[in-house]
């Protein structure tokens, strides 16, 4: 057998072996396992899937998609633990309301109200929670949502790192369209709303720990008017769209290919990264495609209709900076491949638990 | 964006590859071994073997330093790291090196203070802002990374901090090189030399590999076009029947290496007799260790560290990885039992490490996506 037929099988092994679900063998929680990557994945799967098992959880999608009274409605829930608490360009407040409407617009809903529930840590600043609710309410009114329930407790100083915040959301579906990672077909195109990583980048150089200075603001913003604006344009050519925060856009892309059963191909030089976020990346040795973002998506479109998504992300102000970034293709199944600026051709996996700070 | 860009032309990388496809002699198979994780990291990163001939192989060397540290230091370290007063500081890569009884990440989940720092400077700032508490940096690195240890040990003692103390792992390049040139069954037409650390050594320490071995060396920078042309550079050595030591990263590397910083080294750390590496086992001279001068400082001294030695699984091939005598690839539990999620060996940890560069980048039959984009 030749060389390269000897790799083919290695790789084929491999992919099989990929394909088995992975077993939790950690006997505490390591911080990996709330990463985002493979081994929050494996986590959830075997402890919370495990236990709750049912036919609207387990897609595993931002959010459940359910009847109720003859309407179709969409549920999701999220909480916030960034660190610090403000960043330039906003903080854990309107974080936690436009993750919830993102949420929730990515399934195709228009989101309608919200709850919040804060835990809080002895000590915290009065000041500080003002601060917060006054920027969840700019949030909530620009998302077009109301915050109509919520929860307060307090632990003793020292068993929380000063506020943390759960939000969940209800929004309610208005078309027949089934958008998931699982509905993308060979020839579809990749699009992303903007440019990629600043949210990631921007919070990871607030904490101060890193020595870098550079002129970046978290992306955060509700992402539901550009999800309309993409829906009256091309309808049900829209196939799938994901908010790209923890683990990147890489880790969307991964989920497609995987649930699709398709490749996809993204081209290095069209991805969108402002350069201040790129040297960032490049200093700390960081890919931009896992860094999160927390008011871009990736959507993947009829190759058809790639044009007219494109064009109509970028006449919303919050999809100016929207690319085509790559197409997806049937072979081979399941892998997402980089054609880089250099002129080569790499993989782009799901992100390794590495030890990120607390970004959201 | 500059300083990068110009380094990943594909314009230039097409031309640089018609060159060394010229350079190749018909019929005649070269292996270059790059002794670098950051290159390995390069190649995989960027796609660069899609520029080489299939001829030309690069075989991935044992400079990853979380690679090559032993499972024993490991477990050594978690000790030290275990004891109640301790924070243990340590760079993100080393926190997913298995040992005998898991990782860091797995000790710090069971309650151990282990904390990521990007800098051994960052540590002393921990320990200055924990007096009561004693803080050990985990120092692991090749000559690249000695110097900022040492500085940081010298300014501890300048500063009479008592408090901090330096878990040494040092180890030297060159060494490392002999004992893969003295390994039976291997064969390698050139190399390509670690930039980095050259900074630090600066280019002469590899005479003898050219001179006595009769192997090229150029020592090469890091974006992809500095080793694609460090390859033709070594082809056309080879072309002209020559074999030297070249600087293809003169930018950085000067011909005399960093004195200031060799002195830092020298003052501070001395070589150990021997020291066991990941997969390659003793190897003389190797590694360095805390001078008794600045002993008050040497976490080796200071805690009761029980020297284990734990043997590599049985089933690891990391030892002939690390060598370059099987590819990724061809070890028995790649992507398999081994993965980068619970890496049996250290290969699979570090993304400078050749199977996880491999495995994160690389894992996918060229031949194939070339037939499916056709």
């Amino acid at each position: 057998m030749t060389e390269t037929a000897r790799e083919r099988q290695v790789l084929d092994r491999v992919d099989r072996a990929r394909q088995r679900k992975a077993r939790l063998r950690e006997e505490h929680v390591t911080m990996a396992h709330g990463a985002g990557g493979k081994a929050t994945q494996t986590l959830i799967e075997a402890v919370f899937l495990d236990a709750f098992r049912n036919p609207l959880l387990e897609p595993l999608e931002d959010a459940a998609v359910f009847g109720a009274g003859g309407a179709r409605l969409a549920f999701t829930t999220d909480s916030y633990v960034v660190s610090p608490l403000f960043f330039p360009g906003g903080d854990i407040g309107d974080l936690a309301v436009n993750g919830t409407v993102n949420d929730l617009s990515v399934c195709g809903a228009r989101p309608l109200h919200l709850s919040a529930a804060f835990v809080l840590e002895e000590g915290f600043p009065i000041e500080d929670l003002r601060r917060i609710s006054a920027s969840m309410a700019r949030a909530a009114a620009s998302a077009g949502v109301s915050i109509v329930t919520g929860d307060t407790k307090v632990v003793q100083r020292g068993k929380a790192d000063g506020c943390y915040v759960t939000t969940a959301g209800v929004g309610l579906l208005e078309h027949d369209a089934r958008l998931g990672v699982a509905h993308v077909r060979p020839g579809d195109a990749v699009l992303v709303s903007g440019p990629i990583g600043d949210h990631g980048v921007t919070v990871m150089l607030a904490r101060g720990e890193l020595g870098i200075e550079a002129d970046v603001t978290s992306d955060t913003a509700p992402l539901n008017g550009l999800v309309a604006v993409l829906r009256a344009a091309v309808g049900n050519g829209v196939r799938c769209l994901r908010d790209a925060t923890r683990g990147g856009v890489a880790t969307i892309l991964n989920e497609i290919a995987g649930a699709s059963g398709v490749a996809v191909v993204v081209e290095e030089d069209a991805v969108p990264v402002r350069p201040a976020v790129r040297g960032a990346c490049e200093l700390l040795g960081i890919d931009p495609l896992y860094v999160a973002c927390e008011g871009r998506m990736v959507a993947v479109v009829d190759g058809d209709a790639a044009e007219s998504a494109l064009a109509a992300l970028r006449s919303h102000p919050l999809g100016e900076g929207a690319a085509i970034i790559g197409r997806a293709g049937a072979d081979p199944p399941g892998l997402v491949l980089l054609k880089t600026a250099f002129g080569g051709t790499r993989i782009i996996d799901v992100l390794v638990g590495d030890p990120l700070p607390r970004i959201c | 964006m500059r300083f990068v860009d110009e380094y990943r032309d594909a314009d230039k990388a097409r031309a640089l590859s018609a060159r060394i496809a010229s350079l190749c002699e018909p019929g005649r198979a070269y292996q270059f071994m790059e002794v670098c994780g950051g290159h390995t990291h390069t190649i995989y990163k960027h796609g660069l073997e899609d520029y080489l001939p299939e001829t030309v192989t690069m075989v991935h060397g044992p400079g990853c330093p979380v690679c090559v540290i032993p499972m024993g230091r490991v477990d050594d370290a978690i000790r030290i790291a275990e004891e109640p007063d301790v924070i243990m500081t340590s760079f993100g890569d080393m926190t997913r090196v298995p040992g005998g009884r898991g990782s860091f990440l797995d000790a710090a989940a069971r309650g151990a203070d282990i904390r990521m720092v990007y800098s051994p400077l960052d540590a002393l700032k921990i320990a200055r802002a924990n007096p009561d508490r004693r803080v050990v940096f985990m120092a692991i690195g090749f000559e690249t990374t000695a110097p900022s240890t040492a500085m940081t040990v010298l300014r501890a003692a300048a500063e009479d901090v008592r408090n901090f103390s330096v878990f040494c792992n040092h180890v030297r390049v060159i060494p490392a090189i002999q004992a893969i040139l003295d390994s039976p069954g291997l064969r390698l037409d050139g190399f390509i030399g670690p930039g980095h650390v050259s900074t630090v050594i600066g280019c002469r320490p590899y005479e003898f590999i050219a001179g006595e071995y009769g192997k090229p060396l150029v020592v090469a920078g890091f974006e992809p076009l500095d080793i694609l042309q460090s390859v033709y550079m070594l082809l056309l050595q080879l072309a002209e029947g020559r074999s030297e030591v070249e600087n293809q990263y003169a930018r950085v590397v000067p011909w005399a290496g960093n004195a200031r910083a060799l002195r830092a080294i020298g003052e501070v750390m001395e070589p150990r007799p021997s020291f066991e590496w990941r997969g390659l086992g003793f190897i003389a001279h190797s590694a360095l260790r805390i001078r008794e001068k600045y002993a008050a400082y040497d976490a080796e001294r200071l805690f009761a560290v029980p020297g284990v030695r734990v043997a590599d699984p049985k089933a690891c091939q990391c030892g002939e990885v690390l060598k370059g005598v099987l590819k990724p690839w061809e070890c028995k539990v790649f992507g398999t039992a081994c993965t980068p999620e619970t890496p049996i060996g250290t290969c699979m940890v570090s993304s400078e490490g050749a199977c996880a560069a491999y495995y994160n980048f690389g894992r996918f039959s060229r031949q194939r996506v070339r037939e499916a984009t056709r």
